[in-house]
C-alpha cells in the first residue's frame, strides 16, 4: 500500500507552519494554482456547450463536496442529498423574489436556510446508523420533495419559479462565459473552506467519530452534536451548490430534485473517492463527462459496421445508458477506493520512475 | 476537594485509607448489572491523587466494566462515582474528558485512516477553541496560530513516546506495539489528570514491556498523572503500583500495597493460583463429567 506521500528528497519541513500547508510540496500547489488559472482562460477557447458542463461540475461539485463531508469524512449515509439541493435553488430563488435580497446575498443565504433544514432532519442521525438512517435521509428526501410540490408560496408549485440571474454593481452575469467565474470562485472558496475544516478540530473530530466512535466520545468528542453538524454543512454545501444552479438556469422547477439526483451524488463521491476533497471534485467531473463521452462513443459506433450488423438503429440510446452504468460497476470493482486513490497511485509511481522499488 | 459530597449510598466503611491523600477518584457502592449478569457488585475505592492504581483479578473479574463506568461508557446500574469531588456518575464520556479523564482501550481503539498526528491532535479536541466556523476560515481567525501551538505540544508527546518515525504513518498500518504507544498518546495529549490505562501491555514482547512500564512511571512521576492501570503482567503491576486493587466476579476482594495484596491468602487462590487447599482441587474434579463423550 502506497501509503505514506512521497516528498522529494532534500525538502525539507523547518517549522509546523510548512508542514501543515494544504498541498505537501511546493510543485503541488503550483499544479492547482496553474490549474486554475487555466480554467479562468476557459471562456477565451471553449464553446458554449463545453463552458456549461464546465458549470455543471462546478455547482455540483460544491453539492458533492457537501455529501462528502456527510458520508465519506463523518461514516453517515444520506440518499436525500437532491433534496437538500433543491431546497437551496428554491430558497434563493424565494428570497430574491418575495423580500428582493439581492442575488449575491440570496445565495449565502440560501445556504444557511438550508443548513436550517440539514439540522432538522439531521437530529434523528445522531440516533441512527446505517441502514436505518439511510431509510430516515430517504424520509427527508420525500418529505421535501412533497413541500416543494405543494408549497406554492415558496416554490411556485409545479409551475416552478423564476431565478434571477446573478447582478453585481450592475453587471449581470447572465451568460455562460460570465457566470463560469461566479461558479468558478465560489467553488475554490468551498473547496479551500472544505480543506480547512477537515485539517482543523472539527473536521478531525468528524472524521473520529467515523472511524470509532466510541474512542471519539473517550476523546470528548459529543458525538450527537458532531453527527448533527455534519448534517447541517452538509446541507450548507447543497444549498450553495443548488443556489448557484438556480441562477445559472435562471428557472427552478420541482421535478428535478428526485431520489435519482440523489443517488447520482452518492455516484460522484464514491467513484471519486469517500473521505477525499480533490476526489469529489474528480467524481463530480467524472459523473458529468461519462456521458459525454459515451455519446461521443456511440457517435462512433453508430453508421459503422457494428451498427449495422447488430441492426441497433434507435437502440443506440439504451446503449449508451447501458455502457454508463458498465463503466461505473466496473470503476467499482477495480477502484474501489475511488479516483483520488488511483491519482496517488500514478502519482506515487511517477515520482520513483523508473527505479521504483 | 476531597469528599466534599456526602455519600448518598451507604456503602461499607472505606477499609483503606482513602483520604489519607487528596482523593482523586471515589467509586461508592458501583454496582452494574447487564441483566442477570452482575458484572460488577458493591465495589467501593477510592484513589489517591498521583498514585499508581492498579486494578488486577481474573478474566472477566469486572476490571474492564469498572474502567467503563469510570471513564463513562457504562453508567453504573447502582451507585456512584465521584471525581476531584464531582458526582460524575451520569456524565457522558465527551464531558469527563473534559474534565480530566483520559483513558486507552483494551482492544485497540485508534482512528485507523487518520495519520498518527492527527490521532494525537484528536487528543486535543477539549483544548482547542476553534470550530466549523473558525477552522474553515484557517488563516483570518487565528485557527492556524493555535493549531501550531498545539502541534507543537502533540510533538512534545510523540517525543516522549518516540514514535517520530511514524508521525505521519497512517494509524491503521502500525504494527500492534507501535498502535499501543500511539493511544498512550493519544490519551496524554487530553492532559488529563486521571489516566486509565486498560492493558497497555497485552501482547508485547519484553523489551516493549520495559519500555511501556517506563512510559507509565514517567507519565505518573514526572507529568503528575494519576494512573489507572489494567494489567496481567504481574511482575510490572508488583514493580510499578503504588497499590492495587484485586477483583474477583466482580467483587472487590482485596486492596493496598502490592506486597500486602500479594500476601492475600485470597488473591492467591483467586487470582495466582498457588497455595491452594487440599479441597480446592478436589471440588472440581466431581464436577468433571467422565471422558467418554469425547471422539
Amino acid at each position: 500500500m502506497a501509503n505514506v506521500s512521497i516528498i522529494p528528497s532534500g525538502d525539507f519541513k523547518t517549522s509546523y507552519a510548512s508542514d501543515t500547508t494544504i498541498f505537501p510540496t511546493k510543485t503541488s500547489r503550483n499544479f492547482a494554482i496553474l490549474g486554475v488559472l487555466l480554467l479562468l482562460a476557459c471562456p477565451a477557447f471553449l464553446d458554449r456547450y463545453w463552458l456549461s458542463l464546465l458549470i455543471q461540475i462546478g455547482y455540483l461539485g460544491i453539492a458533492a463536496l457537501g455529501l462528502n463531508i456527510l458520508v465519506g469524512f463523518t461514516g453517515q449515509i444520506s440518499i436525500g442529498h437532491s433534496a437538500f439541493f433543491g431546497f437551496g435553488a428554491f430558497a434563493s430563488a424565494w428570497l430574491v423574489n418575495s423580500w428582493s435580497v439581492p442575488v449575491a446575498l440570496a445565495i449565502p443565504l440560501a445556504g444557511v436556510l438550508t443548513t436550517g433544514v440539514g439540522l432538522i432532519f439531521g437530529v434523528p442521525a445522531a440516533r441512527l446508523k446505517g441502514l436505518y438512517l439511510a431509510i430516515a435521509t430517504l424520509a427527508a428526501q420525500y418529505i421535501l420533495q412533497d413541500f416543494f410540490a405543494r408549497a406554492d408560496w415558496f416554490t411556485g408549485g409545479t409551475a416552478g419559479t423564476i431565478a434571477e440571474p446573478l447582478t453585481l454593481f450592475g453587471f449581470a452575469f447572465d451568460t455562460d462565459e460570465r457566470y463560469f467565474y461566479v461558479v468558478l470562485v465560489a467553488m475554490v472558496v468551498m473547496y479551500i473552506l472544505g480543506t480547512n475544516l477537515m485539517r482543523t478540530r472539527d473536521g478531525r473530530a468528524l472524521v473520529a467519530v467515523r472511524d470509532h466512535y466510541l474512542s471519539a466520545e473517550i476523546m470528548g468528542i459529543n458525538l450527537t452534536k458532531y453527527r448533527t453538524m455534519s448534517f447541517g454543512i452538509s446541507a450548507f454545501y447543497a444549498g450553495i451548490g443548488g443556489a448557484l444552479y438556480a441562477h445559472y438556469l435562471q428557472f427552478v422547477s420541482v421535478e428535478n430534485f428526485t431520489i435519482l439526483f440523489s443517488i447520482q451524488f452518492l455516484g460522484m463521491i464514491i467513484i471519486g473517492g469517500l473521505g477525499s476533497i480533490m476526489g469529489t471534485l474528480m467524481g463530480t467531473a467524472f459523473m458529468v463527462l461519462l456521458p459525454e463521452l459515451m455519446q461521443a462513443a456511440t457517435k462512433l459506433v453508430s453508421g459503422t459496421a457494428i451498427d449495422t450488423a447488430l441492426n441497433l438503429r434507435e437502440n443506440i440510446a439504451f446503449l449508451r445508458e447501458m455502457s454508463i452504468g458498465l463503466v461505473i460497476i466496473l470503476f467499482l470493482v477495480f477502484e474501489p477506493d475511488g479516483l483520488a486513490h488511483r491519482w496517488k497511485q500514478i502519482k506515487a509511481y511517477w515520482k520513483l520512475y523508473p527505479f521504483s522499488h | 476537594m476531597s469528599g466534599a459530597p456526602v455519600a448518598p449510598h451507604p456503602g461499607p466503611a472505606q477499609n483503606s485509607p482513602a483520604t489519607q491523600a487528596e482523593t482523586i477518584f471515589e467509586a461508592r457502592g458501583v454496582n452494574l448489572r447487564f441483566g442477570g449478569v452482575h458484572a460488577l457488585t458493591d465495589v467501593s475505592f477510592g484513589i489517591r491523587k498521583g498514585e499508581l492504581f492498579s486494578i488486577i483479578g481474573p478474566n472477566g473479574a469486572g476490571k474492564t466494566s469498572m474502567v467503563n463506568c469510570i471513564s463513562g461508557r457504562y453508567r453504573p446500574t447502582d451507585g456512584r462515582v465521584y471525581f476531584k469531588g464531582r458526582d460524575v456518575t451520569g456524565m457522558t464520556p465527551n464531558h469527563r474528558a473534559a474534565l480530566g479523564i483520559g483513558r486507552t482501550f483494551q482492544n485497540l481503539a485508534l482512528f485507523g485512516h487518520m495519520t498518527v498526528l492527527d490521532n494525537i491532535m484528536v487528543g486535543r479536541h477539549h483544548l482547542l477553541k476553534n470550530n466549523f466556523l473558525t477552522g474553515p476560515l484557517y488563516w483570518l481567525t487565528g485557527a492556524r496560530k493555535e493549531e501550531l501551538a498545539h502541534r507543537r505540544e502533540v510533538e512534545e508527546i510523540i517525543d516522549f513516546l518516540e514514535i517520530q518515525h511514524v508521525r505521519k504513518a497512517t494509524a491503521g498500518t502500525l504494527s500492534y506495539g507501535l498502535r499501543k504507544r500511539v493511544e498512550l498518546a493519544r490519551a496524554i495529549a487530553l492532559k488529563p489528570d486521571l489516566i486509565l490505562l486498560d492493558e497497555p501491555m497485552a501482547g508485547m514482547n519484553l523489551e516493549e514491556k520495559e519500555d511501556m512500564a517506563r512510559y507509565i512511571v514517567d507519565l505518573n512521576e514526572e507529568f503528575g498523572m494519576t494512573v489507572v492501570m489494567i494489567e496481567h503482567d504481574m511482575g510490572v503491576v508488583m514493580d510499578i503500583s503504588h497499590r492495587v486493587m484485586v477483583l474477583e466476579f466482580g467483587k472487590k476482594i482485596a486492596e493496598g500495597r502490592p506486597e500486602e495484596v500479594l500476601a492475600d491468602p485470597r488473591v492467591r487462590r483467586a487470582y495466582l493460583g498457588e497455595d491452594d487447599d487440599e479441597e480446592a482441587p478436589a471440588a472440581p474434579a466431581a464436577v468433571v463429567p467422565p471422558r467418554k463423550e469425547v471422539a
